[in-house]
């Protein structure tokens, strides 16, 4: 279990890494979510994987299942989400102003080549 | 003696819900209110600064959870002085947005004010790694917010940058935290410092390698090299109240790479100990000549004091990075006055901005703007004071930190460069104040004054902040004094994790 969780969490990220060093807002917010589920995965699997092991409150059990992770990636997925959504909006908002979804707001014909920076007029 | 310390978390949390509520009262109860909460603000930390003067630690355990199980506070010389430069600078910014109006160029400008602050605080006054992440996230949604306050294509481009790249320091801060918490089982900062002291020397590179990914975290906080390019852009394009609130926003990043970095990884850390020192310094370095070279090439006056903060962050960082009682001293004071007179700067930029009309603070020739006289006079008295010529503050705390970089084995490198770069700074501002006030255009028919006239009570919190800038020079002996005690305590780290891990729980 411990290979396949390492390689999920690799897959995600590196995904997560490729999609964030894209040029338009879309591919770099799917990015960003890919990094924080990497990483919620990643802090789940810091308290150790173990299975069918209570919480620690069970007095006659051998082991038991750490639980601060959970309280841990439960903050950080509450948090991503929220920023994620702030995020998409201000991805839309600036498709609007700029008249493009480039990061860089920049202008792209369809050979990808760059023709002038717009909003700088303003 | 009552328990303050918890007190500059619980006021801004509350009083943002209730300006929330107050704003069906319209704007002008939410000014006033805000202005008495920030006032209030100050009032308190100046009691927490004159509390923390003994040297004691304050903790508090937060649900009366004792640490490390549960959440503190602590609040200790350098979290009391942090807390008080913060709302010394708020309340400079605020006065500044309520009298221009700025605060009316889009809503919940007072709410999120407030919740910056609760941000600010929090991650001053926590004790707890997951805990300074949570604070991170709470100060950097505010920041959202107020930075995209007002509108404008560049801005919403600028604040667009912004927030991808702090959602990835989140991101690699979680992945840090991650780390440390596998291996050492714990997220106290005093009780992970406890930890890494006795830790087995096969587990000390992920240790190493999330130590420095926390680096990288407080290094795009504090904008360090590589780290900065969104710092410029993102300060020249927002509304001026936020960019001099902002001025301390980079100070967070300073004060947690003191904080963490100078718990976990200090004497006591065996191997690791002051490993990350020598990333800190050279860094601090390229960043300073960069931000040399940017003043120089800025196009306006936002765009180049921006570069200015850079140029003060990167000095902070080589006085970090040279590690000794004197140096974290003098790093100390130049903290102080950076912090105040770069907020002092940016509104200066806006007053500056709106006297030239639509040539706003581009470097280019234009009318004369209203009281340019008045202006002029305070513009070179705030350009001395942050460029660091004599006989203000900037020159007193470059001295000290120069002084402090003799005694360590690269100061030729370390001296040269803080010398030219001051050097460059000198030119560039001198060139900006004569492109901005004397090589001035006279008004014909065509050229018709476009500037707003001098908003005078606005100047007040410029004239305010860059008062500091004196105060700081007539008092330098006791500010000081302060200062040695603060680096004394800071590079005491056991004492400060022995008062944390022995804080006991208040019983019935």
């Amino acid at each position: 279990m411990e290979w396949l969780i390492a390689i999920v969490i690799g897959t995600l990220t590196s995904a997560g890494v490729y999609l964030t060093l894209r040029a338009r807002t879309f591919p770099v917010v799917v990015g960003l979510t890919l990094l924080s589920y990497a990483v919620n995965v990643f802090l789940f699997a810091m308290g150790r994987l173990t299975i069918g092991q209570p919480g620690v409150i069970d007095a006659n059990a051998l082991g038991y299942a750490d639980p601060l992770p959970q309280a841990l990636v439960l903050t950080a997925i509450v948090i991503a989400f929220a920023i994620t959504a702030f995020l998409i909006v201000l991805a839309l908002k600036s498709r609007g102003e700029l008249g493009n979804d480039h990061v860089d707001g920049l202008t792209v014909d369809l050979d990808e080549e760059v023709i002038h920076l717009k909003g700088t007029k303003s | 003696m009552m328990q303050l310390t918890a007190v500059p978390l619980l006021i801004p949390l509350v009083m943002s819900f209730v300006l929330l509520l107050a704003r069906m009262q319209g704007i002008q109860l939410q000014r006033i209110l805000n202005l008495i909460v920030v006032t209030l603000l100050i009032v308190v930390s100046s009691v927490l600064v004159n509390n923390s003067l003994s040297g004691e630690y304050q903790v508090y355990l937060l649900g009366n959870w004792q640490a490390p199980f549960g959440i503190v506070l602590v609040l200790d010389q350098l979290s009391a002085l942090m807390l008080l430069i913060t709302s010394i600078l708020a309340l400079g910014a605020l006065w500044y947005a309520i009298k221009t109006k700025a605060d009316e160029n889009g809503s919940h400008f007072h709410v999120l004010f407030q919740l910056q602050l609760l941000g600010l605080n929090g991650a001053f006054m926590t004790g707890d790694l997951f805990n300074l992440f949570v604070f991170f996230e709470v100060l950097l949604l505010a920041s959202y917010g107020l930075i995209l306050h007002g509108s404008g294509a560049q801005r919403t481009k600028a604040s667009l940058h912004y927030v991808i790249i702090n959602l990835i320091g989140s991101t690699l801060f979680l992945f840090a935290v991650g780390a440390l918490y596998g291996i050492l089982g714990t997220l106290n900062m005093a009780d992970l410092a406890s930890k890494i002291a006795i830790l087995p020397a096969e587990n000390q590179a992920v240790v190493a390698a999330a130590g420095l990914l926390l680096l990288v975290v407080f290094g795009i906080k504090a904008a360090m090299f590589p780290l900065y390019l969104w710092l410029p852009a993102a300060y020249a394009n927002t509304s001026a109240p936020v960019a001099a609130l902002f001025a301390i926003m980079t100070k967070v990043g300073i004060y947690s790479i003191i904080r963490v970095h100078g718990t976990l990884f200090s004497e006591g850390a065996g191997e690791l100990a002051y490993y990350y020192l020598p990333w800190i310094l050279a860094l601090g370095l390229i960043t300073l000549i960069l931000a040399s070279l940017g003043v120089m090439a800025a196009r306006g006056l936002r765009e180049q004091v921006a570069y200015l903060v850079l140029a003060s962050i990167a000095t902070l960082l080589i006085g970090i990075g040279l590690n000794s009682p004197a140096a974290l001293s003098a790093t100390f004071y130049y903290l102080i006055h950076s912090t105040l007179i770069a907020g002092a700067m940016f509104l200066l930029a806006d007053v500056i901005a709106r006297g030239r009309g639509t040539f706003e603070d581009k470097f280019i020739s234009a009318p004369s703007m209203p009281s340019a006289i008045l202006v002029g006079s305070i513009f070179i008295f705030a350009a001395i004071a942050m460029i660091g010529m004599p006989p203000f503050s900037g020159f007193l705390g470059k001295l000290l930190i120069l002084s402090a970089a003799l005694e360590h084995a690269w100061y030729t490198v370390i001296v040269t460069v803080i010398m030219i770069s001051s050097l460059l700074l000198i030119i560039s501002m001198a060139r900006s104040g004569s492109l901005l006030f004397y090589k001035t255009q006279t008004v014909t028919s065509e050229t018709i004054q476009t500037g707003e006239p001098l908003n005078k009570s606005a100047l007040m919190s410029v004239v305010g902040l860059l008062s500091a800038a004196v105060i700081l020079v007539i008092f330098a002996n006791p500010i000081t004094d302060y200062t040695q005690q603060i680096a004394q305590q800071q590079f005491n780290s056991s004492n400060y994790i022995q008062a944390v891990l022995s804080a006991t729980a208040i019983t019935e």
